[in-house]
């Protein structure tokens, strides 16, 4: 009885929560299955999609060159630091390409354009949704997940390997003019090195990373929008949870997807 | 068949424990201006969101033209947006598209309208909610409160809707305004010879719109009748509402 009763008394404890945990989940987990099915269903609006691409390729183009570049230089300079200066050259070389492709270039990069790209669409959807024109495209015979959704997540998937593509070879770039410049490495051992330790697993995977990112970011911008609610202030949580949301969850894709590739 | 175009008979809705409508039932004819009147948060544009299926009632039927709405089975959305117009509350234009692509839109994506011939239509119907051509290309954010609702009014009327929705027209707007918006949704419906709900809680408004009036009051319709019948009426709602006073059976709760 005595037992019985603390259960219960537990069990409610948790319930409240715990249901409030499992709606959302159920209703991002619809809100991701209707996003899907209709990213893969005509009509597509290529217009929307191109749009998309620019904004958000074109113009994260400086901030990802600027982030990686950093990033190259600095684990350039860590690397030298850190481990014997026997055989410094290849072993610098080796690892700036390793983290850069592996890790920083998707990671940082993601992490730059959830920031930029994440909030914007938020904020921009969320709008949309408090000032009624998501209902005004419905009335107007426009699904609002064909016209605004399904361009965004199709552009996600598709920008941040370019993006991180270009993040790879200015982060790798940065080591070479920390190794050339700062530490006095011989220009050709320093690129001989880079090239010889070109593995195409590292490049892949964090190209899917990215790939999955940019899906992710997209995902979470459209989906915070959709479901805020009350005026601006709705707008602006829903745009702080786009960015949060979005970074967490890089963060544990990153480390499953490497899992998956790299765990022996 | 009649020739009744809406016809909704027990329509429920809440959300969560909050009960907004309880048992509507309207009747709406072809042709006729049928203006939905009521207090602020009294559910006017949740009725208007489910005839348009913008959300979903609880229980309840809604028959558009015969055809029941709320059953998705035989039915399909899109032909019935195809023949409504609605003008929104804020006026929900694109910001991310120009004057004339908002007013075309329909032509754009639905029709697939050349561009060119779109924004000739487009700027044909602007003519006629009074706005020169040169705000075509101006963006929604670049107009004042009435072009805004002159936008949206000609992106609703762009497609000859049979159905036009009017959600608070003249909310927001000066008295002359209001009344130069109402002489246009008057101006539209007859040329179309559409059938129109509007909710408001405007009396000049009504007055100058109406064919039927219908008080929506604590999620019910509890009175309806014409414009005349609602200045004679003795029932206590009405008057109070008509009369705009604090003292009565309307208890606005604060
Ligand atoms: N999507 C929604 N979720 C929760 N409550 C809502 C929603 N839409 C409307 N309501 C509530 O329903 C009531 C009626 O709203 P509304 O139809 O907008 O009033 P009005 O008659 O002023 O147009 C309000 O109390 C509002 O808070
Ligand atoms: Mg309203």
């Amino acid at each position: 009885m005595m037992l019985s009763k603390q259960i219960e008394n537990f069990l409610r404890a948790l319930g409240k929560p715990l249901v409030a945990f499992l709606m959302s989940l159920g209703k991002l987990s619809v809100f991701i299955v209707r996003a899907v099915y209709h990213a893969l269903t005509p009509p597509i609006y290529f217009k929307n999609f191109i749009k998309q691409v620019l904004e958000m390729g074109f113009y994260s183009v400086p901030v990802v060159g600027l982030t990686t570049i950093f990033a190259g230089m600095v684990i350039a300079l860590q690397t030298y630091s850190g481990f014997s200066k026997y055989g410094a050259e290849s072993a610098v070389a080796n690892v700036v390409l390793i983290s850069v492709t592996r890790e920083l270039a998707p990671v940082l990069s993601a992490l730059m354009v959830a920031g930029r790209i994440g909030a914007a669409m938020a904020a921009e959807i969320g709008t949309m949704k408090v000032t009624e024109q998501l209902d005004a495209l419905v009335t107007l015979s426009t699904n609002p997940f064909k016209y605004l959704f399904a361009p965004r997540l199709w552009a996600g998937l598709c920008v941040l390997p370019l993006l991180v593509l270009f993040g790879d070879v200015i982060g790798v770039f940065g080591g070479y003019v920390v190794g050339v410049y700062k530490l006095g490495f011989n220009p050709a051992n320093y690129i001989n090195s880079t090239i010889e330790n070109l593995e195409a697993i590292g490049i892949i995977s964090g190209l899917i990373k990215a790939a999955v990112f940019g899906f992710i970011i997209s995902l979470m911008g459209c989906y915070n929008g959709y479901k805020s609610k009350g005026g601006a202030q709705g707008v602006g949580q829903a745009t702080t949870n786009a960015v949060v949301s979005a970074s967490i969850l890089v963060l544990i894709f990153n480390y499953l997807i490497t899992e998956i590739f790299f765990a022996k | 068949m009649s020739d009744i175009k809406i016809s909704i008979r027990d329509l429920k809705k809440s959300f969560g424990r909050k009960t907004v409508l309880n048992g509507v039932d309207l009747d709406i004819e072809q042709g006729e201006s049928f203006v939905v009147i009521g207090g602020s948060g009294a559910g006017k544009s949740v009725l208007i969101k489910c005839i348009q299926g913008l959300l979903t009632p609880d229980s309840g039927s809604i028959q558009i033209d015969g055809v029941e709405t709320t059953d998705n089975s035989n039915f399909n959305q899109k032909d019935m947006h195809a023949k409504m117009g609605m003008l929104f509350q804020g006026g929900a234009l694109f910001d991310s598209l120009s004057v004339w692509e908002n007013v075309a839109f329909a032509l754009l994506e639905n029709q697939k309208t050349p561009r060119d011939l779109a924004k000739v239509e487009a700027i044909r119907v602007l003519r006629q909610v009074g706005l020169a051509p040169d705000v075509a290309d101006l963006y929604p954010s670049e107009l004042s409160g009435g072009m805004q609702k002159r936008v949206g009014l000609a992106r609703a009327i762009i497609t000859k809707p049979e159905i036009i929705f009017f959600d608070e027209p003249t909310t927001g707007l000066d008295p002359i305004m209001a009344d130069v918006i109402n002489d246009l949704i008057v101006e539209s419906a007859k040329g179309l010879g559409a059938t129109t709900l509007t909710i408001t809680h405007d009396m000049a408004s009504v007055k100058k719109i109406a064919d039927k009036v219908a008080m929506l009051y604590q999620g019910k319709i509890i009175w309806q009748g014409t414009v005349k019948e609602m200045e004679k009426t003795d029932n206590p709602y009405v008057v109070q509402f008509v009369s705009g006073s604090a003292q009565g059976p309307i208890k606005v709760e604060v």
